[in-house]
């Protein structure tokens, strides 16, 4: 647990990066500081491993005054991702990995044994392990600044804007990896991120900051969304906030209909209504039109899952029918937007 | 050329020879080694100071302008030694060379990415060790370059050394131009040549050992 009382952090220019800051990080979950740039959410981060200290206010981790404890020690116990990764370019994947646990007196030996397991805990393969970082893409690197973090196995984590520098795609496969991780590993996570996509998509509570150092919300994803305590969080948190809510409610209440299904090798014959290509394992391929024509599928939806993925699911349709399919991937039904608007209007109620 | 095999033919000549070439190794290899160290240590004043920058990089310019001959001289004035003494020319000669080395050090050391020293700090590196094994392997590569041309300029200007007594192959040149006698001087400058390339081979070699990682560039 990391408990912030009554921070604040002021430059010697003047400005006040962090104004009389209060707030609890709970053990064992991801905890994201967003806002626009000069709000403070990096000063905040920094002040836990004492890259900055305060100018009042009293920081504790797991009960004890950073303030108290030798910044180099206290530093090696806690995991630190930075943008960029910020890996040791005449190092070696390997031995970058395994910085800190030779930080802390482990035998070398040892310390590449324990980065070796690390690779293959972010999900990078051994061979990774002798490269130089310049041979890495940028996604490879940000996989091994979080090994590197987590090396020792510290029981925080601080991450200032690591995924700011790889591209939306890539970014979004690292926010899954981490997600994945934190399942199995139980870690504090203290994230930073300008980006309020991000912080709902991965914070388990999200601390929106205003610039000035002032916290303007804390609370779950779902609730800055639906709930904003003020305009300044309903302006950062978006105009289609309403359609992001979504994100938290599950599709588990709309039913899926039957569909007509064509085989995909099958000839397209033209028939009154629209029929889903599927192959031999019943994955959705696409649709046949009315005319007989073949067009691309619109985004498939997993049962279960979120409800603002169903309402995409048939709003992206070629044939208003959105595709629901199992865990495989296989054909589960069928659903209309109506259907699906008629559950949220119900849950509403 | 004629004279030359008779020259080179001469026992005695040769072993004069080797202890000459000996004599120039030392006398300019010696004040790099000491200059590398030197260089280091004020370029991480340099970079951590910003007042002690600005006074060393131009007084560094300053050093540099001053004649080697007149440095020879001058040093036995300023240090009391012997005009004969060696230590005169390795003391100028690591004098220029540190003038060479500080300022590719200074800004080789604030090249390097401030997010790689923050990670290096908030993986809990002490301030020496991240210097040592982060900021100055990583600015190897800029001192490589700095040290390979002082090397060829202590070689060359080491025979200057000759013109106020001290040894090294600059002797053959006084001693052929005093008795109008070519072979000393030609096989001077080829051992001057061959050891500017043998030294500067050696440092390419140690470079790239030290530096596996600027080689490794390439594709992911």
């Amino acid at each position: 647990m990391i408990e912030f009382r009554d921070v604040t952090k002021r430059f010697d220019d003047g400005t006040t990066a962090v104004n009389g800051l209060d707030l609890v990080v709970e053990a064992g979950t991801i905890t994201v500081f967003v806002g626009p740039s000069g709000c403070g959410k990096t000063t905040s981060l920094r002040m836990v491993n004492r890259m900055i200290d305060p100018t009042s206010g009293t920081i504790l981790v797991d009960g004890k005054d950073v303030l108290g404890v030798d910044p180099p020690t206290l530093r090696r116990g806690i995991g630190y991702v930075i943008q960029q990764a910020g890996l040791f370019p005449h190092r070696t994947v390997l031995d970058n990995v395994a910085t800190v646990p030779l930080l802390t007196g482990w035998t070398r030996r040892k310390a590449r044994q324990r980065a070796a397991e690390l690779l293959e805990l972010v999900g990078l393969p051994a061979e990774l392990g002798h490269r130089y970082p310049v041979q890495l893409s940028g996604g490879q690197q940000q996989r091994v600044g979080v090994a590197r973090a987590l090396a020792a196995d510290p029981p925080v984590l601080l991450m200032d804007e690591p995924f700011s520098a790889v591209d939306p795609v890539v970014r979004e496969g690292l926010q899954d990896e981490l997600l994945r991780l934190q399942a199995e590993l139980d870690k504090t996570i203290v994230f930073v991120t300008h980006d309020i996509d991000e912080a709902i998509r991965i914070g388990e509570k999200v601390a929106v900051m205003r610039t000035g150092g002032f916290l303007a919300q804390y609370a779950p994803p779902a609730e800055l969304l639906t709930r904003p305590a003020d305009d300044f969080v309903a302006g950062f948190v978006g105009k289609d906030r309403g359609y992001r809510s979504l994100s938290f409610v599950d599709a588990s209440g709309v039913e899926v209909a039957e569909v007509a299904t064509v085989a995909a090798d099958g000839g397209a014959q033209s028939s009154s209504d629209w029929r889903l290509v599927v192959d031999a394992e019943k994955r959705p391929q696409g649709w046949v039109a009315p005319d007989g024509t073949v067009v691309p599928g619109g985004s498939l939806y997993e049962v279960g899952a979120s409800i603002r993925g169903a309402l995409d699911a048939a709003l992206s349709s070629p044939s208003g029918l959105g595709v629901a399919v199992d865990a495989s991937g296989r054909l589960a039904g069928v659903v209309t937007a109506r259907q699906v608007l008629d559950v949220i209007e119900s849950r509403r109620g | 050329m004629g004279d030359l095999p008779k020259y080179l033919g001469d026992a005695g000549t040769r072993a004069a020879l080797l202890e000459k070439l000996l004599d120039h190794v030392y006398l300019s290899l010696v004040p790099l080694l000491v200059s590398v160290v030197l260089a280091i240590v004020l370029g991480l004043l340099c970079h951590r100071f910003r007042p002690v920058n600005a006074v060393l990089i131009s007084l560094s310019n300053v050093v540099y302008t001053i004649p080697s001959l007149a440095l020879f001289a001058l040093i036995p004035a300023m240090i009391g030694t012997r005009v004969l003494d060696p230590v005169n020319v390795i003391i100028a000669l690591t004098l220029y060379t540190t003038a060479l080395l500080v300022r590719p050090v200074a800004e080789a050391l604030a090249a390097v990415p401030s997010h790689i020293t923050a990670s290096a700090t908030a993986m809990g590196f002490r301030p020496w060790r991240r210097f040592l094994t982060v900021e100055l392997p990583l600015a190897v590569p800029v001192l490589a370059a700095g040290v390979r041309v002082g090397s060829v300029s202590n070689i060359s200007l080491v025979s200057v050394g000759a013109l106020i007594g001290t040894g090294g192959l600059g002797t053959l040149f006084t001693d052929g131009f005093q008795q109008r006698y070519l072979a000393p001087i030609i096989v001077g400058i080829v051992l001057t040549l061959v050891l500017a390339l043998v030294v500067d081979l050696v440092l390419v070699l140690l470079r790239n050992r030290l530096t596996p990682w600027v080689r490794a560039g390439g594709a992911p």
